[in-house]
């Protein structure tokens, strides 16, 4: 037989039919959905009269608009009141399982699908949400979509699609101390570009991600979109099968067995094809933040703000001015020392149980800067209880971190957390774009959440190989 | 449901500049907090045309000249970022009915594709051509005709792309694919039935 890529065998196992443009009916095995791009998508199954095809692979949780330091309702804020609401009758009508504040198994869909064992290898998964393609650490395949599409997997469990090109990123060797997840995938995009990755399904490689937990693969494939790419996944292997045994919605007993050698099938193949290859070299890697207004504008720490008369082509000049003019970041200058006024500590990206562990480590017994206002978010409140039980959230309050709860709060501000004017935030979230953490002049570096950590107790974008004096992960 | 066969579309132009123009940009986030897609439109680019304050920035879409455009035309990575379909339907619920651009991310095509709106792709160089036309005379007619890939504005035209399977969702009327996949349904039942994840 012809080795194949874990993307083909996964298409191959999901293509329902070709449709009459060309595109695939990919079937659509998990559905996530959130509160702010369902309430539409149920809207117009209910002016079609449909219903949802399987209720059973539905799974909804809300994230986006809670407040994290406001628990009970209604919400002060009466427009995320009525989307929470909506969500309830939605899930109440359709029948959908939602994971409410209620259960204690709330959190960012991206967070929850992975901790509740619903994201399994060699399955295909939508939710209506970019960042989406987290779940693909697992070894599946999974899409972002927008809300009409959102309404096609309701309805049918499918949704048409034109399959990928396959992009092979092999990250071997070792990465140096102080080196984590989101700075290699930092370092991709910077390397790649933001559309580099259009029309690709990324399958990230070699020695860095064989040996990368299930928390830390996460991390990457997150961002995968950052960097244009549809879907990002790495293959699976024992680290993913150690970390769905028992979780809720894992097989259990004689079911598990098979599942295992089931999802052991799905990975590429030996000697299969790919699109294209590109191999980084770990130790090449550095801590990496950003300095501009989208997720490939990142220098290593040690490096300098790009100087617009250095730019090799007019696009690269624009872009470095653009930028700099929104961030009010001097060209040429270090970016280490850069005065931050807000450290974020959270989201899909960087908001699990190993993050704020190893921010805990470190910033146990120091204090953030003062003026500096510090947030640490859990991203779910299994994440949250996980952290209390270890008392990581002492550790960071005693720091300075406000200890809030679960949700995407800051990454993108559709709840109270909010940049105000034209603060500037070190940030593990995953976009820096203009106005994205909710203020329209505020700014934000993308980081580590160590490195967001030695930004809070110097008041600055800062090395914390330095400042912790960081000598291996 | 019959959809409408989207060969061509005609109107005014406007030139939003711009490269990596991401869907925050298009619809700022906190927009998003409601359960229909009604009133968007007013919300499109809101926070590049206008200041912290509120007070117009000045911004092309802003201008009297350009009322009532229904082309939009911009840089390359139109669209990057989020995958809020808020941001294609605001562009609709603003009035505009095609996007011109040197590229697009990839889920803004696709939703934007569903929602009937032609994404296409030009060169730098001839997106500046028609973007100048519009400068000199604001009012002048500009057609984007998917069927024969081309941009027509006054006497002069440009060459278009667009991917083969919008291109042909969309003259042949089925660029909303939900009929289609619920004509599947019966085959979608049968794929099902091999994947024991999906038991009930």
């Amino acid at each position: 037989m012809t080795p194949k890529s874990l993307f083909e065998k996964v298409w191959d196992a999901h293509a329902v039919r070709t449709l009459a443009n060309g595109q695939t009916q990919l079937l659509i095995g998990t559905h996530l959905i959130h509160e702010v791009t369902s309430p539409q998508a149920f809207g117009m199954l209910r002016d079609l009269g449909l219903k949802v095809l399987m209720p059973h692979r539905t799974f909804a949780t809300v994230d986006h608009i809670v407040p994290t330091n406001e628990l009970v309702e209604p919400y002060k804020d009466p427009l995320a009141q009525a989307m929470m609401d909506e969500l309830r009758k939605n899930c109440a009508q359709f029948g959908v399982t939602f994971f409410d504040r209620a259960s204690g198994k709330q959190g960012i869909v991206h967070i929850v699908g992975p901790e509740q064992g619903i994201t399994q290898p060699g399955t295909t998964i939508a939710c209506g949400d970019s960042h989406t393609s987290t779940h693909g650490a697992f070894g599946a395949i999974a899409f972002g979509i927008g809300t009409s599409q959102v309404r096609d997997v309701l309805a049918t469990q499918t949704m048409a699609l034109g399959a990928l090109k396959v992009r092979r990123i092999e990250v071997n060797g070792k990465l140096r101390a102080g080196v984590y997840a989101k700075d290699v995938i930092l370092h991709i995009i910077r390397l790649l570009g933001v559309n580099g990755g259009t029309g690709f399904a990324y399958e990230y490689a070699g020695s860095v991600f064989d040996g990368f937990s299930m928390e830390e693969r996460m991390t990457v494939c997150n961002m995968s979109i950052e960097g244009g790419a549809r879907a990002g996944y790495v293959n699976p292997d024992e680290t993913t099968f150690s970390y769905l045994k028992g979780r809720p919605y894992s097989p259990k007993g004689a079911q598990w067995e098979a599942e295992v050698a089931n999802w052991k099938s799905f990975a590429s193949d030996p000697g299969c094809r790919y699109d294209d290859v590109v191999k980084i070299d770990a130790a090449d890697i550095a801590p990496t933040v950003t300095w501009g207004i989208n997720p490939g504008q990142g220098v290593a720490i040690t490096e300098n703000i790009p100087d617009p008369a250095k730019a090799t082509s007019d696009d690269e000049r624009a872009g470095i001015i653009e930028a700099l003019a929104y961030m009010k970041l001097p060209a040429g200058a270090p970016i280490k020392g850069t005065k931050i006024n807000v450290a974020f500590l959270g989201s899909c990206t960087n908001g699990r149980l190993s993050d704020f562990q190893e921010v805990a480590k470190y910033i146990k017994g120091r204090k953030v800067a003062p003026g500096v206002r510090a947030i640490a978010v859990p991203g779910s409140q299994i994440v949250a209880l996980q952290c209390e039980k270890l008392g990581l959230d002492k550790i960071l309050a005693e720091a300075g971190f406000e200890w809030r709860a679960a949700g995407c709060s800051m990454c993108l501000a559709m709840n109270p957390d909010k940049l105000i004017g034209d603060e500037l935030c070190a940030s593990s979230s995953n976009r820096n774009f203009k106005g994205r953490q909710g203020s329209i002049t505020g700014r934000t570096v993308l980081m580590s959440p160590v490195m967001v950590a030695a930004a809070a107790v110097t008041g600055a974008v800062a090395d914390a190989r330095e400042v912790f004096a960081v000598n291996s992960n | 449901m019959a959809l409408a066969k989207i060969t061509s579309v005609s109107g005014r132009g406007v030139y939003v500049p711009g490269n990596d123009i991401d869907t925050d940009r298009i619809i700022p986030a906190r927009f998003m907090k409601c359960v229909v897609f009604d009133g968007l439109g007013e919300f499109l680019f809101y926070d590049v045309r206008h200041t912290p304050e509120g007070v117009p920035t000045g911004h092309p879409l802003d201008k009297p000249e350009h009322k009532g455009a229904r082309i939009l035309f911009s840089g390359a990575n139109f669209g990057c970022g989020s995958s809020r379909e808020h941001a294609p339907q605001a562009i609709h619920k603003a009035g505009f009915r095609a996007v011109v651009a040197e590229n697009f991310a990839e889920i803004f095509f696709g939703n934007s594709t569903t929602l009937g709106i032609p994404c296409v792709n030009a060169t730098r160089e001839d997106i500046a051509k028609v973007a100048a036309a519009i400068e000199r005379n604001p009012a002048i007619e500009v057609t984007v005709d998917v069927a024969a890939l081309e941009v027509r504005f006054g006497a002069e035209k440009i060459q278009i792309t667009q991917r083969q399977s919008a291109r042909d969702a969309l003259v042949n009327g089925r660029w909303d694919a939900i009929g289609e996949l619920i004509d599947g349904l019966p085959a979608v039942k049968t794929t099902a039935a091999k994947l024991p994840y999906l038991a009930a």
